[in-house]
């Protein structure tokens, strides 16, 4: 339609510049930046929905486990726990995740593996919502949209688990999700990627456990990725994609 | 205004002649009021009480009937009076095993696949069969089942359809597959720790959870909270219908062809969202409601250009999309909801308004301040997709009003009284409700000494999911996805 092609050239383009200020802006999960807790203060741990926090010998924050309500840093009486304006990254072992001070966040240490390298290229997602509470199919939907316009980098979503690379998992595994999620597994050719994405699929956040939903993905599918935020921002999971591919800046 | 008048009722058996008062006469013109909103259970010591919430008419308070009854006890269906009951008795029945003599449809709604996956059944006294869905089969008739697993990025859900050629003779949904009893997680927490569950219900419709289950626990334990935490609240509520309602439009263009309508809409909706992410600091406007009032304070000093600017360009967009023919031949008579068919289901939300029933909380029952502001409510009778989309469109607008009503009114001071459900001893209830992006959301909260005994959330998505099949019985394949999306319904939502 004439008026619509004239809207759309007139309005210009839109697609934000990669990599995304956000990444670098937006406020990230909170993490513990010096060592310096009272004896004996649990506070934090004591303040978490999820319990993400351990004071051991240390105080750990698993970022894994976090859903950024920021309640934590709220009751912190000494400044130790602060959310930084940096987005918490995808990494490929879970263990980097739980972070403690004066250890720099580990950078995703990504190699595609066997012959996957042909997918440098381009790669095909087939997401499952494995009973999210749909705030990250909001975000991964925005990843279609011409501001993250996920297409320019080669990548797109695929009705068919026969032409995927990539599962993308929301949502901590309900028991009737449990089933259909191996069965698209089973479906996909190899070698194939699976990304846990949002803290419900990484340890059941929130809203995993319980009776009827299982706590994320561990020991049902092998995780190549994880993806930390609840939900994560549309700039991780591109982040997280462009570092299965081996193109992460 | 009182939350609620309440009736106990000793025996179960007069439950159906006091509650045949809520059934409509099908001769009347069509009422909003006393019309039922939920059924729910709950545990109190051996026995199992029972509550029936009906809504009221304009200013006056809701109804509600409590019925106790011992585990193995008859009670009365009300689906063969008020159909809508149906699908709440189907769920207690689900949840606590209290059996509806009577009922319509005696098949399991929650727990569907229960042989598959051996889904528990601790406190359960019936035995749950897994439920065949009712499918039309016919040598003439195509069956077509798709999901859990769907096309493109969307939530899980079953459907079958019974389909000649291009027709729908019969669709069957079968939903609850996202079922991860959140009513449950509830149990045993704090209200401070609840205000960051009900934030994860649904995740589109974070704040309207937040405030619901925050205005029902200020309710149970007579909390005043102050007036700018009152005024915040209420902003954030109408920015989150704001990026709600703009990716509808963005999916309605997309599913209507337009290509550059849906880039523009899903644009819209991306710059709504870091409007809200430059606000608070969340995308989805979490972590700020909780009960008491707010978490911290908020700058809005930024806020008003962004939105002015927002707004403009969401006129000149809706501008075009309404002169767009393609778009509107796709959306006019598709998916029609009938005035008595919406009342007698108990469609909510934008689906009521378009349908005829003129109906509003925020206008009807006023909450956390609502009162204060002018806005318009509303409603068509055509009840096709137009009309929902009618309906939005100005909600839209009337939602950028009562934001630049707030931004220039703001008052100063606090924003959080201390919430002091520690010191409550005994229990405590209390009923809140918003009018949220997609209809009416009410929590039900019960406190014991302090925390969160049970909480029961009658969610718009759960209603109109239930109307959304009649829509579709007759109608096309062609028009199928474009009847979905003109609901805009929640299935994180609705299953709970």
């Amino acid at each position: 339609m004439p008026l619509w092609t004239y809207r759309g050239l007139k309005g210009g383009i839109k697609t934000a510049p990669w990599p995304i200020a956000a990444l670098s802006t937006m406020p990230g999960l909170p993490e513990p930046i010096v060592e310096s807790c009272p004896p004996g203060c649990e506070q934090c741990a004591m303040s978490c929905p999820t319990a993400a926090i351990t004071v051991d010998q240390q105080l750990t924050l698993d970022q894994g486990a976090c859903v950024g309500c920021n309640l934590c840093v709220e009751v912190c009486p000494s400044s130790v726990l602060v959310a930084p304006p940096r987005l918490a990254r995808a990494v490929e072992n879970r263990d980097d995740l739980r972070r403690r001070s004066g250890v720099e966040p580990g950078q995703p240490r990504l190699h595609p593996k066997g012959d996957a390298r042909r997918l440098r290229k381009s790669l095909f997602i087939r997401h499952v919502d494995a009973g999210s509470c749909n705030g990250c199919e909001s975000e991964i939907g925005a990843l279609d949209n011409i501001y993250y316009n996920l297409h320019r980098f080669g990548i797109f979503f695929t009705p068919s688990p026969r032409f995927a690379d990539v599962l993308l998992v929301t949502g901590p595994v309900t028991n009737p999700m449990y089933e259909p999620l191996l069965a698209t597994y089973e479906a996909m050719p190899k070698p194939n990627f699976v990304v846990a994405t949002g803290v419900c699929a990484i340890s059941g956040g929130t809203n995993g456990g319980g009776d009827y939903a299982r706590q994320g993905l561990g020991g049902i599918l092998p995780v190549d990725l994880w993806v930390p935020g609840c939900p994560p921002h549309p700039a991780v999971i591109i982040d997280a994609l462009l570092g299965l591919m081996g193109r992460q800046r | 205004m009182r939350p609620c008048d309440e009736f106990i009722i000793d025996d179960p058996g007069e439950l159906g002649d006091i509650l045949a008062q809520l059934a409509a006469d099908p001769s009347a013109p069509p009422r909003t009021y006393n019309r039922l909103q939920a059924i729910w259970a709950r545990q109190v010591g051996d026995d199992i009480e029972l509550s029936y919430l009906a809504s009221a008419a304009i200013g006056e308070p809701f109804r509600l009937w409590r019925c106790r009854v011992s585990p193995g006890a008859e009670v009365p269906s009300l689906s063969p009076i008020v159909a809508l009951a149906g699908s709440y008795e189907r769920e207690v029945r689900d949840l606590y095993g209290i059996d509806f003599a009577g009922a319509l449809d005696r098949r399991s709604l929650i727990f569907h696949h229960a042989k598959a996956s051996g889904a528990p059944s601790q406190d359960q006294q019936v035995p749950i069969a897994p439920s065949a869905p009712t499918i039309v089969e016919s040598p003439d008739l195509q069956l077509l089942r798709f999901g859990p697993v769907r096309a493109d990025v969307v939530e899980s859900a079953r459907f079958a359809f019974s389909y000649a050629g291009e027709g729908i003779i019969h669709l069957e949904t079968q939903l609850f597959y996202k079922y991860r009893g959140m009513e449950k997680l509830f149990e045993g927490t704090t209200p401070m720790m609840g205000s960051i569950l009900a934030e994860r219900v649904s995740g589109v419709d974070s704040v309207a959870h937040a405030f619901a289950f925050a205005l029902a626990c200020e309710r149970a334990a007579g909390t005043e909270v102050p007036e700018r935490a009152q005024q915040l609240r209420v902003l954030l509520a109408e920015l989150e219908r704001i990026y709600n309602h703009l990716h509808y439009f963005g999916l309605l263009a997309k599913l209507t062809t337009l290509k550059v309508g849906d880039a523009e809409g899903h644009y819209l909706e991306e710059l709504a969202k870091q409007a809200n992410a430059s606000l608070t600091g969340s995308r989805f406007l979490r972590g700020l409601i909780t009960p008491g009032g707010l978490r911290r304070d908020l700058d809005v000093s930024a806020l008003e250009p962004v939105l002015v600017d927002l707004e403009e360009r969401v006129q000149g967009y809706l501008g075009t999309l309404n002169g767009t023919r393609s778009y509107l031949d796709r959306i006019e008579t598709t998916g029609v909801l009938e005035t008595h068919v919406a009342l007698a289901q108990g469609a909510t939300g934008p689906i009521e308004r378009a349908s005829g029933l003129d109906r509003d909380l925020r206008r009807d029952h006023p909450y956390g301040g609502y009162d204060r502001y002018q806005f318009v409510v509303p409603d068509a009778s055509a009840g096709d997709a137009r009309a929902r989309a009618l309906i939005r469109e100005e909600e839209l607008f009337a939602s950028f009003a009562i934001v630049q009503q707030i931004l220039k009114r703001l008052d100063h001071g606090p924003i959080r009284v201390p919430f002091e459900a520690a010191s409550l001893t005994g229990e405590a209830e209390g009923l809140g409700w918003v009018e949220g992006t997609r209809g009416t959301l009410i929590y039900a909260v019960y406190l014991e000494d302090g925390r969160l005994a049970r909480v029961k959330i009658k969610e718009p998505s759960f209603s109109n999911w239930r109307v959304f099949p009649y829509t579709v019985d007759g109608t096309n394949m062609m028009d199928y996805a474009i009847n979905e999306a003109s609901f805009g319904l929640s299935l994180a939502g609705n299953d709970r």
